[in-house]
């Protein structure tokens, strides 16, 4: 390192195979990370920070303030709404383009194009089918599956009327968004709508672009980051129950160590049947390996763990530190959140970084072609690389921490209903009538990212230790998840040393954690509907904004996490972030946001940077809605006659 | 502590599984893969695995595939460390032990030990199911306990098995604790087992269990039309519906907890009185799922509390126990303390109306000697005189409030009563005396349970117990002066002579879409509701399952068609039910429950119909025996040609009216002709077919439609000369609406003049039953069809005046229904594809 660190290792994580990692790097003379890069930054820019700072147009760039408008009059108001709304904009192109190539690859499926990946799970593929009103009965697989596609693909295209894939939220909830004038028409029209309006002289009420905040996110949650879930699970599997690992430790010495780094699993998919190869294998063996052990960094890794418990080697903060064990033969990233450090990093040890994606290259990595027809022989090639690389390791350099926890992972929505019942009473009967009796206080959905302004994983486990302790359900996705995974939270005996006593009967008699995952960032398209199925179970409400539900970014950092943020709040469940949007330069905004929407969607934010005061303001949330369902009363049991069955519903 | 609870049920479902297989592959051996295997008397194959799979199992090779799909639904045992969820593969377990039980049980039909042996009885045949059926339909039973294992000793057996049936549930029994059974405990202390008196020993293993599942199943398939293999309905309708629970006593084994959570899937807890872990978060059942280490004396309202059953019982202050368990108690002649009438003394009852200020509430007079002033084993004459006041109360309800005491006394443990009217036969055991019982408490029974069960016509009750010879002979004059009136009374009524019919909606707890509609001349297929009963029942409920259904405007008065009628059943059959006729069998005909007593069946062949009742075991004509016609006919549904009744309404004039009547009648089994056999006479003859009685063939006579038609040929049947009933309603839909008159006079004047010339289409053109039978009343059309005022004057019937069916209808229909017409062939393929007929 060539300056000392301003922050000390222990002052940067929780996690000890972290802590060492970065003292490691140090030693090693890894130039920079994103730690220490985030201190050398210093103090960031007041006005970018406030979002007040307008590059839109050549007549600027404009420091704008309250009493200094920008060139063309643009206010503080215009300004910070108009730059929030080009990043929630940005991160719905994210996940939706992601999505876009699912699309592809499942109409390449479809049309027997689709080399070795094939339909993996046709009861989901039929269930979306169904759900989006595809009469599938008398429909071949892969006819269904075309269907299905051009469906899909007709979400991105559409130009007049609103998205289908709105259709599956609960009724009161859509009727909110047709009322606000928030319902998006295509995903890629709706982009294009977002980019239009921030331009230069277009849109300059900030109610107005918050509400297209809203409606561009809308986009993403209920429609693109909607369809990528559904087509992971038909490509490649619908997540049930499975153990795995998480942490560095996981990285094995006598093995050759192939991390996948990014967000979309179709190569991975592919990377995890070629590292079963027995060419593979022998051809590991061959250079003294025992093995090919694939593991992931970011939510590549949550992809593959939910379905196939390939281990976790650590979340976003970490994919530097993973080098860093210096047993990194290959690191192979597609797109998002893969640090454009990672080549220089890797150049102190004998780590191959690779990128796959063509919309995703760096300069220092090594591109591969991938073309999805050619999928498992593009991944046997890379593997080969890896095992290739595997004599270059200098053993001098390697010092893999044995830190790693078990975990169970894999809680999509279809287990969630088949572990509460079984698969003749598959039902969420049993989380509500757990949520309306009060064992469990409510549902707090603890997602995003880590952040290097920070002390990574703190507030996520901090918040995440009190809420369950206080009988709340957490579900996760993303970083906070692998966070969880770290420090040992997702195993089901956490429930009977850490969740609160109530919560603890609920989670033993359905051999749960307290907190379970439910897959990559893209998956929170999962909460929307595990809270919608929630609704439709019934007595929580008619509207997501009814149910006892909130979510929380603790740490987020992302353009994606932001469109996150807004369609959960557009969805009715108010977000509690770790720290604001940048635009607190705007006081109506800030004012809007955090307080006005609430009369617009029944939702808001809230900025709390202190995670002992967000518990309190959660679980405060979560006792208001209760109350507002009359379910904090003490009901007397009521015993049925005849009469009483008639009403039940058979 | 749940994990525990679902390793053991894991493990006992993976042993249960592999000693099925065993037995199965034992069965194989001895009798080959193709030796049938059913449960007897069944239209539902191996009812559980059918109502969850759908599969018919018929051979034992069948069962091959079943064990296979136990064994995906045995996962793994969670782990020590790190386990994943539970809950759902322990419910999985608990499904796949159940189809293991029942495969289990199917072997021992086949290869022995036999299911039925000594007190044991095995599975339930169609019969009992669906007798019993009714009593969980209109809540005379409330649920059912399944008792697994045994109590400490007998005693404690006893009491519970009493608090059981006090509670008016059905208690099922299987399995043993070390080789001790309840129902053995309960037989040791001289407790009277079966099914008449809700104790019913299925079996000594806990697989006999299955015998309790299966006959929930069964209910759900019969009476809530549930399909088969749907069993997310089925278990819904059982968790809603059959409220039914397990009661563990003694230690809890593996295989025991494998059944529990074999039982949860149904929605029904297990209450246990040792001390095993519990699960109390609630979901899967409505309330708690395990409650564990219950003392004895609480166990009965624990289990009630934790399945949510409330059960309402008013505390008789007699000194035995009371519910209608004990009703089906028999009482020998040698247990006998005292007795009354039964031919041998004169007996009757009699309940009369009385204003409120002529008795005084819960007077009981007793007039001559109390049983305990006679020595053991008199027989006395005996009156019982209940004089019933209140606001509402009518002459109409005294009848009704009648009929109630004899299973209100029958109620009484260690009493006994049959009969009606002064044919009354009643006898106090020798127990029930020694134990307190005495004449008054006849009284006290019956002032208790008016009170309770009519609260809304009844105010006041007083009870007069007469034994004196001379004052029982003296008011038995006046007593059958009154039966006489109510006779005529009753007889007179006609579904012309009122506006309002009843509905009796209370089956809807079980087949949600079916709607009785009860007119004076057609009882309530069960036969257990007639118009009377309707509106009583309204009276005393006016929000309950019984309401008044305006007729409306007559719509078809041939058929029964009412304006008022159709939009009530649509809108209470949830839409599923567009037109309802009252008298007609192959158009639009009622819908049933599954509670009927006996089922009328169009037999193309021999251009008529067979009758069959609930009692019949054997194949009839049409190739399937009355539980599988009964699975076709029951559930909700129109099946045109197939009909549910009550068996009094054979012989209502208004019996299939609009087809030709009782003239279409070509077969019944000798055992139904003999229950009807007063009444039915009584109608052929009013009809002028007195000869038809010699005419209907029997099981003796003829099983095949060939042979029935043989028959009819040779003794000349008149349904050979009736019009052809497939093609009767052919372009003569019922229309769904009169056209309504929308402005004054213009209006009016068409639909009368349309009236005046519809009515004569419909007796020259329109009524497909030939002129001598309207000679005799039949139908609506022309002269009112009552037989009591046979004497009225051709003038047409204020319904007959609107139009019925204008001539343009005849020519073109109007309202096409979506069925095609009706034909023989068509008919056997709508049942065909209902369910497929059994081939055995």
């Amino acid at each position: 390192m060539a300056e000392e660190r301003q922050r000390s290792p222990r002052e940067i994580a929780v996690d000890e195979a972290s802590i060492a990692m970065l003292e490691k790097a140090d030693a090693d003379g890894v130039e920079n990370d994103a730690f220490s890069r985030a201190d050398e930054q210093g103090k960031p820019c007041v006005f970018g920070t406030d979002g007040v700072c307008c590059r839109i147009c050549h007549m600027g760039p404009c420091k704008i303030s309250e009493y200094a408008p920008g060139v063309c009059g643009a206010t503080v108001d215009t300004v910070a709404a108009r730059n929030l709304l080009r990043q929630v904009a940005a991160g719905t192109s994210a996940h939706s383009d992601h999505a876009r190539h699912l699309v592809h690859l499942l109409a390449d499926v479809a049309q027997g194009r689709g080399g070795h990946y094939r339909i993996s799970d046709e009861t989901r593929l039929r269930a979306a089918a169904r759900l989006w009103g595809i009469e599938e009965h008398d429909l071949e697989t892969l006819e269904c599956a075309g269907r299905l596609a051009e469906l899909f693909t007709e979400e991105f295209r559409l130009q007049d009327g609103s998205l289908k894939t709105l259709e599956l939220a609960p009724k009161p909830r859509q009727a909110v968004w047709k009322r606000a004038e928030i319902a998006p028409s295509g995903i890629d029209r709706t982009i294009v709508e977002a980019m239009h309006r921030t331009n230069m002289g277009v849109d300059h009420d900030y109610r107005n672009l918050i509400k297209g905040a809203l409606k561009v996110a809308i986009a993403d949650g209920w429609g693109g980051s909607m369809i990528a879930t559904t087509i992971s699970d038909i490509l490649f599997g619908t997540p049930k129950p499975v153990k795995s690992r998480a942490n560095l430790g996981v990285l094995e010495a006598d093995m050759v160590n192939v991390l996948v780094h990014g967000h979309e699993p179709a190569l991975t998919e592919m990377l995890v049947v070629a590292s079963h190869d027995p060419e593979i294998r022998a051809a590991a063996a061959a250079v003294g390996a025992k093995g090919v052990n694939l593991a992931g960094i970011c939510c590549t890794a949550n992809e593959v763990l939910m379905r196939h418990g390939v281990p976790v080697a650590g979340n976003f903060l970490q994919q530097e530190l993973a080098i860093v064990t210096g047993a990194v033969e290959l690191m192979v990233t597609d797109v998002q959140c893969c640090m454009a450090s990672l080549p220089e990093v890797a150049k102190c040890y004998h780590t191959k970084i690779l990128t796959s994606n063509p919309l995703a290259r760096n300069d220092g990595a090594e591109a591969v072609h991938f073309e999805p027809e050619q999928g498992l022989k593009c991944a046997k090639e890379i593997l080969r690389k890896a095992i290739a690389n595997y004599p270059h390791r200098d053993p001098k350099k390697v010092a893999i921490p044995n830190q790693q926890k078990p975990l169970v992972a894999g809680f999509s929505n279809e287990t969630i209903f088949e572990m509460l019942g079984g698969r003749f009473r598959r039902s969420f009967r049993p989380l509500n009538d757990a949520i309306i009796t009060g064992r469990v206080r409510g549902v707090c959905a603890v997602v995003g990212c880590t952040n290097a302004r920070g002390k990574m994983d703190e507030y996520i486990l901090t918040l995440t230790q009190e809420l369950i302790a206080r009988n709340v359900l957490v579900l996760q996705t993303g970083c906070a998840a692998v966070a969880c995974g770290k420090a040992g939270f997702l195993t089901p005996e956490t429930a009977l040393e850490m969740a609160g006593p109530t919560l603890r009967e609920v989670c033993e008699a359905v051999g749960i954690p307290p907190v379970l995952h439910m897959g990559s960032c893209v998956d929170n398209s999962r909460l929307l509907m595990a809270v919608t199925y929630i609704v439709e179970e019934g007595g929580l409400g008619a509207d997501l904004s009814e149910a006892p539900v909130i979510g929380a970014a603790p740490e987020w950092m992302s353009e994606k996490a932001i469109a996150i943020g807004h369609y959960f709040v557009a969805s009715g469940v108010d977000v509690v972030l770790g720290h604001p949007f940048h635009t607190m330069g705007s006081k109506n905004v800030t004012k809007l946001l955090c307080g006005e929407l609430e009369s617009i969607v029944g939702a808001k934010f809230h900025y709390i940077s202190n995670p002992a005061r967000a518990v309190e303001v959660i679980c405060e949330h979560l006792e208001k809605k209760r109350n507002a369902l009359g379910i904090n009363k003490q009901v007397e049991r009521k015993l049925l006659d005849m009469k009483d069955r008639r009403e039940l519903h058979v | 502590m749940s994990k525990l609870i679902c390793s053991s049920a894991i493990i006992g479902a993976r042993d249960t599984v592999e000693r099925a297989d065993a037995i199965l592959a034992q069965a194989i051996a001895e009798k080959g893969a193709d030796h049938p295997v059913a449960f007897p008397d069944t239209a539902y194959y191996l009812p559980v695995i059918y109502s969850f799979t759908g599969s018919k199992v018929e051979k034992l090779g069948d069962m091959t595939a079943i064990l296979d799909e136990c064994r995906g639904l045995v996962s793994a045992p969670p782990s020590d460390d790190v386990w994943l969820p539970y809950l759902g593969n322990a419910l999985d377990a608990g499904a796949a032990t159940l189809f293991a039980f029942e495969v289990i049980e199917a072997c021992k039909t086949v290869i022995g030990p036999s299911p039925v042996d000594g007190i044991w009885l095995g599975a339930a045949n169609d019969v009992i199911m669906r007798e019993r059926g009714i009593e969980f339909v209109d809540g005379t039973a409330p649920g059912f306990a399944a008792v697994v294992g045994a109590a400490p000793d007998s005693e404690t057996a006893v009491r519970i098995a009493r608090e059981l049936q006090e509670k008016n549930l059905y208690v099922f029994m299987a399995g043993a604790v070390d080789g001790v059974t309840f129902a053995e405990q309960l037989e040791s202390e001289g407790v009277q087992l079966g099914w008449e008196t809700r104790l019913v020993p299925f079996g000594r293993d806990v697989s006999a269990a299955i015998y309790a599942l299966g006959f929930a199943n069964r209910a759900a398939l019969s009476f809530g039309g549930v399909a088969p293999g749907d069993f997310e309905r089925n278990l819904r309708y059982n968790k809603n519906r059959i409220f039914a629970f397990v009661l563990a006593l003694g230690e809890v084994d593996d295989e025991k907890y494998a059944a529990a959570a074999g039982a949860i899937n149904y929605g029904f807890p297990t209450i246990a009185d040792t001390d095993i872990p519990e699960i109390l978060p609630t979901g899967v059942c409505t309330y708690e799922h395990v409650v564990s280490n219950v003392p004895h004396d609480k166990i009965v309202a624990k289990a009630l509390e934790v399945r949510g059953c409330k059960v309402k019982i008013a505390k008789v202050p007699i000194p035995v126990a009371f519910g209608p368990a004990f009703e089906g108690e028999r009482i020998r002649k040698v247990d006998v303390h005292a007795e009354f009438g039964g031919n041998i003394t004169p007996g009757f009852e009699f309940v009369q109306s009385a204003s409120l200020d002529e008795i005084e509430d819960g007077a009981i007079e007793i007039i001559g000697p109390d049983i305990d002033e006679v020595p053991e084993g008199t027989a006395l004459p005996l009156a019982i005189w209940v004089e019933a006041a209140g606001r509402k109360m009518q002459s109409d309800f005294e009848p009704i409030l009648e009929r109630q005491i004899h299973h209100l006394i029958n109620s009484a443990e260690g009493i006994w009563h049959m009969g009606q009217r002064d044919i009354i036969w009643t006898r106090v055991s020798k127990n029930a005396f020694a134990r307190g019982f005495r004449l008054r408490h006849y009284g006290e029974i019956l002032h208790t349970k008016l009170l309770n069960d009519y609260p809304a016509i009844v105010d006041k009750v007083k009870v007069t117990l007469i034994t004196d010879r001379d004052e029982v002979e003296r008011r038995l004059e006046h007593a059958r002066k009154v039966y006489v009136e109510r006779n005529h009374r009753l007889a007179a009524m006609t579904d012309e002579s009122v506006d309002t019919f009843y509905s009796c909606l209370l089956c809807q707890s079980f087949a949600p879409d079916h709607v009785c509609v009860i007119t004076p001349e057609r009882l309530g297929l069960c036969g257990a509701y007639n118009w009377l009963d309707g509106k009583a029942a309204h009276e005393i409920d006016e929000t309950g399952p019984n309401q008044p259904v305006e007729k409306g405007r007559c719509l078809d008065p041939v058929r029964g068609v009412w304006e008022g009628v159709n939009e009530y059943v649509f809108k209470n059959s949830h839409k599923k039910t567009k037109i309802f006729t009252a008298y007609s069998l192959m158009s639009h005909p009622m819908t049933s429950c599954g509670c009927f007593e006996a089922i009328i069946a169009y037999v193309p062949e021999c251009n008529g119909v067979m009758i069959v009742n609930r009692e019949f075991m054997a194949d009839t004509p049409v190739g399937m025996t009355f539980s599988t016609l009964a699975g076709m006919v029951g559930g909700g549904v129109q099946t045109p040609g197939f009909m549910g009744v009550g068996k009094a309404f054979l012989c209502s004039p208004k019996f299939l009216s609009a087809e030709g009547g009782v003239r279409r009648v070509v077969w019944m089994p000798k055992e139904l002709k003999g229950i009807i056999s007063d009444d039915f006479h009584a109608r052929i003859e009013a009809d002028g077919v007195p000869e038809l009685w010699d005419l209907i063939a029997d099981e003796s006579i003829a099983t095949a439609p060939g042979d029935i038609r043989t028959y009819m040929e040779k003794v000349g049947h008149p349904a050979l000369e009736l019009p052809a009933m497939d093609t009767l309603w052919e372009g003569l839909e019922v229309p769904v609406a009169a056209p309504a008159p929308t402005n004054g006079k213009g209006e009016i004047a068409r639909v009368e003049k349309a009236s005046s010339s519809s009515a004569k289409s419909a007796e020259s053109s329109f009524d497909p039953v030939d002129q001598p039978m309207h000679r005799h009343g039949r139908g609506c059309v022309g002269p009112l069809p009552s037989v009591v005022q046979n004497a009225a004057p051709l003038k047409a019937a204020p319904e007959a005046a609107t139009p019925i069916i204008d001539a343009a209808s005849k020519r073109e229909p109007v309202a096409k229904a979506p069925e095609a017409p009706v034909t023989p062939s068509l008919l056997r393929r709508r049942l065909r594809n209902l369910t497929p007929i059994p081939s055995r």
